[in-house]
């Protein structure tokens, strides 16, 4: 795998937090819910991180707790997709009724 | 060696794409034409992002992994699949509040291992497994109360002062860690007074102020995966933490201040401790029945109708739908007036009015309805209280002066739907509700405006 050196992944920290800054800055108030239920989504990535990390555990209380963060990364992910969806699919019929 | 080098090249490519499809899919959430795309990227990035890192080098526990995913997976699909619009908040924080406890988890897990990790990594996760901690224990916090789980707000004398402390304590075994001090129970008892912190941050605020809180510990689990990604050098949770911490930050910001609260505010006083103002509220309550209400606004040009709780606690909003199509039916104007903090998080209204098939285009936010409301014949007000109380404007000793209002009490008549004649959600009497021009018409939010609809029916 590649290795970020330090600074290498400061840039990407400073990068990825103005885009994060950007990207929201505009959002009409109607998608605030929506777009909070939206990026908890998103750092639902953390499943991937859970996975590595019990994927290399090698005592128990690793398996325990990975097993854990692994679970709990995973109802992050799809709970968070699966209730965003359901929000954002009524926007979808409005928008539609419009045009 | 090649076969694992290109293995290797494939992760990488597919964590990029996820980063890529992550910021486009955020992006395209941020307009209502194509917020519904946006999460189906989102949507593909992760499930790129997991599928891949089965294929990481030097994996065991394959099947545990797979358990893991599935019971969370399956457990999160079926509860989000069956919870009511009205109770999206708190679904949110639990979801977050797991992702803070997957961060906290996988620095456990690095921190335990009893590898050699260095000063600048044995920071990073112990700064993503302290703030994962907070985020995972404030944020079930903040679901039970929601819930009604957890109904009172505990509050005592030093409370700042215990959390302080709480945080030095833990701060100070995180630097034990850094410096090398790596026993098992110093690790221990750091995550056990995150998790404290964490509840005893909580439990002292107030219900009204819950989506400032969810959007906080949103942002901090953000930034808990982030710096999880810097210790397991993943590039993908280095970028998706980090943009929604920053985005978070924001969106918490943009809450508190539609709120005319500071972050720090919210979270260090108890609200409703303060009394209810100086300004002796004068006058009664005038009760209407639905027939007179019906007239009013079936006669009407302009309604205007502002939503709160109460109307989502009703389930009222299809009803809502209805009388607005039988008063446009009658070529009355219908808008509707959204305050940035009616229910339980700004746009929870938006989301309930969606749910029921009000376009759009129709919703107004504060600052574009409120110079309207002058030449409105009818303010209907359904299950808000505080946003629309004029104490704010003109009280400087009540709690919520200065928080920015809907102009509700200038309209001609306003039409109060309310169960009873308790204060609201801030403990605060409502001067709107005196005012000469004001109508009080009892009852549960969606039998009211059945009503209603009756009565411009029959006309």
């Amino acid at each position: 795998m590649i290795e970020l050196s330090g600074f290498a992944a400061l840039y990407i920290f400073m990068l990825a937090a103005f885009t994060g800054y950007e990207v929201i800055a505009k959002v009409p108030a109607i998608l605030h819910t929506p777009l909070m239920s939206g990026s908890n989504f998103v750092h639902g990535i953390v499943v991937v991180g859970a996975m590595i990390a019990l994927g290399h555990a090698e005592t128990p209380a690793g398996y325990v707790i990975g097993f854990l963060g692994v679970l709990l990364g995973a109802g992050n992910a799809v709970g968070g997709y699966v209730v965003t969806e359901r929000m954002l699919e009524m926007f979808k019929t409005s928008g539609e009724k419009k045009s | 060696m090649n076969g694992l080098v290109s293995t290797s090249l494939l992760i990488e490519i597919s964590y990029y794409a996820a980063a890529f499809l992550f910021i486009m899919g955020l992006k395209r959430m941020s307009s209502p034409v194509t917020a519904a795309s946006g999460i189906k990227w989102a949507g593909l990035g992760m499930v790129v992002a997991t599928a891949i890192t089965f294929l990481y080098p030097d994996m065991h526990n394959y099947v545990l992994t797979t358990a893991a995913i599935f019971v969370g997976g399956v457990l999160a699909w079926w509860t989000g699949k069956r919870v009511a619009m009205t109770d999206m908040p708190q679904m949110i924080a639990l979801y977050n509040g797991m992702g803070g406890g997957a961060a906290a988890a996988i620095s456990a897990v690095e921190l335990l291992s009893g590898r050699e990790l260095g000063p600048v990594v044995t920071t990073l996760a112990v700064l993503g497994g302290l703030i994962g901690s907070v985020s995972f224990s404030g944020s079930m916090v903040a679901f039970a109360k929601l819930q009604g789980l957890l109904r009172k707000d505990v509050r005592f004398r030093g409370q700042n002062f215990v959390n302080l402390a709480i945080l030095a304590a833990a701060a100070v075994l995180g630097v034990m860690l850094v410096a090398g001090n790596g026993a098992t129970n110093i690790i221990t008892s750091m995550f056990l007074l995150a998790l404290v912190l964490g509840v005893t941050m909580t439990l002292p605020i107030g219900g009204a102020d819950m989506p400032v809180v969810i959007s906080l510990y949103n942002a901090l689990t953000g930034l808990a995966v982030a710096f999880e990604g810097f210790v397991l050098d993943n590039a993908a949770m280095i970028i998706a933490g980090t943009v929604v911490g920053s985005a978070g930050t924001l969106l918490t910001q943009l809450m508190a201040k539609a709120m005319n609260r500071s972050l720090g505010n919210v979270l260090f006083s108890g609200f409703g401790d303060s009394s209810g103002g100086s300004t002796e509220v004068t006058g009664a309550m005038k009760a209407v029945d639905a027939n007179d209400a019906g007239i009013m606004m079936a006669f009407a040009e302009k309604v205007l109708i502002v939503p709160g709780y109460g109307m989502a606690v009703a389930q009222a909003q299809h009803k809502v739908w209805e009388l607005t199509q039988l008063l446009r039916d009658r070529g009355v104007t219908v808008k509707f007036a959204i305050h940035p903090v009616a229910g339980r998080m700004p746009g929870h209204m938006n989301v309930l009015l969606a749910e029921a098939g009000v376009p759009y285009d129709i919703i107004y936010d504060q600052d574009e309805i409120n110079p309207e409301f002058d030449n409105a014949d009818v303010a209907l007000i359904i299950g808000a209280n505080d946003v629309v109380n004029p104490v704010a404007r003109t009280d400087t000793t009540s709690p919520i002066y200065g928080m920015p209002i809907l102009n509700a009490d200038k309209a001609r008549n306003c039409i109060v739907i309310k169960r009873g004649q308790g204060a609201g959600f801030s403990g605060i009497q409502n001067a709107l509700f005196f005012l000469d021009n004001t109508r009080m018409l009892y009852g549960d939010g969606q039998a009211a405006v059945s009503e209603l609809i009756q009565a411009i029916k029959s006309l």
